[in-house]
């Protein structure tokens, strides 16, 4: 018995693709993701593992940052408990797939919301609301004497190639008319290299990466971030696009750890102010707030008390930075834009009514 | 009848040759409907843009506002600068010590030994970065004499300026590639026939004056091609410059590819500029050797 071979070509091909719609339409049923997380009971979070300050293995053998602690309050409030996280590394290249192919149900890494990552024409994800105003900064030595971006004129300044770092450097100085000399390295361990022999007067990168880097150093305190903003980078989790359920339960618990901030509501204080709202029936907006009354949560397809769950198991806002990036931490970093709407900084949350 | 026309192995070869360009045009083809698909087509209007980026080292005048195309000569003249001038040094550098191996002094001959043995044994790569982060980067700030100031900002020298960048991927690339040179000169000289060194030391010349005019000149025939590829491999190796950060054609295309996302264009630009560098490093030597060969003969 022997068909042709293109016969025989052509079927397997049709069945490949029949296989591979077949796999599509999984993704893609019904379903939100919220109800595979909520059946699950586990939320898989991706990360990157590798930023002190953000995500990054502490000396226990646990993940531990800013980036992770956004995962611990998402499963806090899709599946009441914030240790039912499995923690995913993934490199620049590997998070979108991720993401996409359903390997995670949740990217919190590092990732800057653009318009391409966005849209349904480019990488197709919803982001939450930005966690973390980034931004391309300039790190001196202290005892350089430079305080700001005009004292580098003229100067070396070291920087990594591969990324648009070295175009913001070069739009940030052409603008201001100052002149300076690029000494551009392949990777930032280069950078950081060429920075502490001396070679540049100031290096280059992200705020957050400057700060991760410094936290390696053996005198950090010798080195200071400038003020100056050489680019916008706003950090934000993500999850898949088309999936409102899923994207609105994520933007709100982002919210409420802003909101509970605003209203002065910590890891420490949270059963008192609990126990008022539910004895005081004139505090409407708390009431709502932590889901005594109004059923928001429902609304999100969360628990109502979602928002308890949340700030018990992290904290709000406010303490998440301190934890990872505030003064006594490793990597410290100065609030700047992330500090609350009304205290001059970016971060605020919309109402919950 | 030239072999080639007889009939079973003529066909082969005509095989052969359709195999190549059937394999060529599928190469090609693929880039095309890849391109196509993708909605890029090959494109070189940005190479007449602004590149918008500074350059530490140029050799001519350069502003961020010239044009990528300038920007890319710049890179060019940085590449051949380091490539010209290694190839020098390390030519002068590998006949010494392969000439060294050779000598009569035992101190001579284990210092070139163990230069070739510590150099051909560690990654070129870990050598260039040794020299820029550890050697020149650790210099401290010294006047020596008037003319010559090192620091690990740079070396002036008679009015000179060499940057660390360049100092650190010109030591690099002509210590590694003289280590492979002194080999070959050794090899050379070991392939003229003792009976020339007895000759030359019977007739009373110094050991020195024997070599270059005795030894070396015969040893030439067999030194010339095996050197020709340590000449290419110094001009390809010159790439990893980017490593400690000195602006060659490579590091130049990179940022370019990066800025404009041109990256099919930019690496063919590259791949061209090195084809038509070592094509004209080839064909000197291979006129080096003609001559070097029809001088042999004459002189037999």
């Amino acid at each position: 018995m022997s068909r042709p071979i293109s016969c025989r070509l052509i079927g397997a091909v049709g069945g490949l693709i029949g296989l591979l719609s077949g796999c599509a339409t999984l993704g893609d049923g019904t379903g939100s993701r919220l109800d595979l997380v909520q059946e699950r009971g586990e939320l898989f979070c991706g990360v990157s593992g590798k930023i002190p300050g953000f995500s990054f293995l502490s000396p226990d053998g646990r993940y531990a940052g800013l980036d992770v602690d956004l995962c611990k309050a998402m499963a806090a409030a899709f599946v009441g408990d914030s240790s039912k996280v499995q923690y995913r590394p993934l490199t620049a290249p590997e998070r979108f797939t991720a993401l996409r192919s359903g390997e995670i149900d949740l990217l919190s890494r590092n990732t800057t919301h653009t318009l391409s990552r966005d849209a349904a024409g480019g990488n197709g994800l919803s982001f939450a609301p930005t966690v973390f105003h980034d931004g391309q900064g300039l790190m001196v030595s202290v005892g350089s004497g430079v305080r700001s971006m005009a004292d580098l004129s003229g100067k070396a300044i070291c920087v990594g190639s591969g990324t648009t770092t070295e175009q913001n450097l070069n739009d940030a100085f052409a603008a201001q008319g100052l002149p300076y000399t690029p000494i551009k390295y392949q990777d930032l361990n280069q950078v950081v290299g060429g920075y502490l022999q001396g070679r540049c007067a100031a290096m280059t990168s992200d705020r957050s990466q400057l700060a991760s880097a410094r936290s390696g150093f053996k005198d950090p305190q010798e080195h200071v971030i400038l003020a100056d903003r050489l680019s916008k980078e706003p950090l934000a989790p993500a999850v898949v696009g088309g999936d409102q359920r899923m994207a609105d339960a994520t933007n709100w618990v982002v919210y409420a750890l802003i909101e509970a901030e605003e209203r002065g509501i910590t890891q420490a204080n949270l059963d008192d102010v609990l126990e008022q709202a539910v004895a005081d029936p004139s505090q409407a907006a708390l009431r709502r707030f932590l889901g005594v009354d109004g059923g928001l949560g429902a609304k999100l397809g969360l628990p109502d008390d979602f928002v308890v769950q949340v700030i018990r198991a992290t904290g709000n806002y406010g303490e998440i930075y301190n934890r990872h990036l505030g003064p006594g931490s490793a990597v410290t970093i100065p609030r700047g834009p992330n500090r609350l709407g009304g205290e001059g900084g970016l971060m605020i949350a919309p109402p919950f009514t | 009848m030239p072999q080639m026309f007889r009939r079973g192995r003529f066909w082969i070869q005509l095989g052969v040759v359709v195999a190549l360009m059937a394999f060529g045009g599928l190469l090609i083809n693929n880039i095309t409907v890849n391109l196509i698909r993708t909605g890029l087509g090959l494109d070189f209007g940005w190479l007449w843009r602004p590149a918008g980026f500074a350059l530490a080292e140029t050799a001519l005048p350069y502003a961020p506002t010239d044009s990528y195309a300038w920007a890319l000569v710049i890179g060019w003249m940085n590449s051949l600068k380091v490539i010209l001038v290694g190839l020098l040094l390390a030519t002068m550098l590998g006949v010494a010590a392969g000439a060294a191996r050779s000598s009569r002094n035992r101190l001579l001959r284990s210092l070139s030994g163990g230069y070739v043995a510590l150099i051909r044994q560690v990654p070129l790569l870990l050598q260039l970065l040794f020299w820029y982060f550890v050697a020149f980067l650790g210099l401290p700030d010294t006047p020596v004499g008037g003319l010559i100031h090192v620091s690990n900002q740079g070396i002036r020298l008679l009015g000179l300026n060499l940057s660390v960048e360049f100092c650190s991927v010109l030591t690099g690339l002509v210590v590694f590639t003289g280590a492979s040179i002194a080999e070959i000169v050794r090899g050379g000289i070991n392939a003229v026939s003792r009976g020339q060194w007895e000759a030359f030391r019977s007739l009373g010349l110094s050991e020195g004056l024997g070599l270059r005019r005795i030894v070396l000149p015969q040893a030439l025939p067999a030194i010339l091609p095996a050197l020709t590829s340590q000449y290419l491999n110094l001009a390809k190796n010159s790439t990893l410059a980017i490593a400690v950060g000195y602006a060659d054609l490579y590091a130049v295309s990179d940022t370019t590819i990066t800025q404009t996302g041109r990256a099919i264009e930019g690496f063919l630009l590259l791949l061209l500029s090195f084809l038509l560098l070592n094509l004209v490093i080839s064909g000197g030597m291979a006129l080096m050797n003609r001559a070097v060969l029809g001088r042999l003969q004459r002189s037999r």
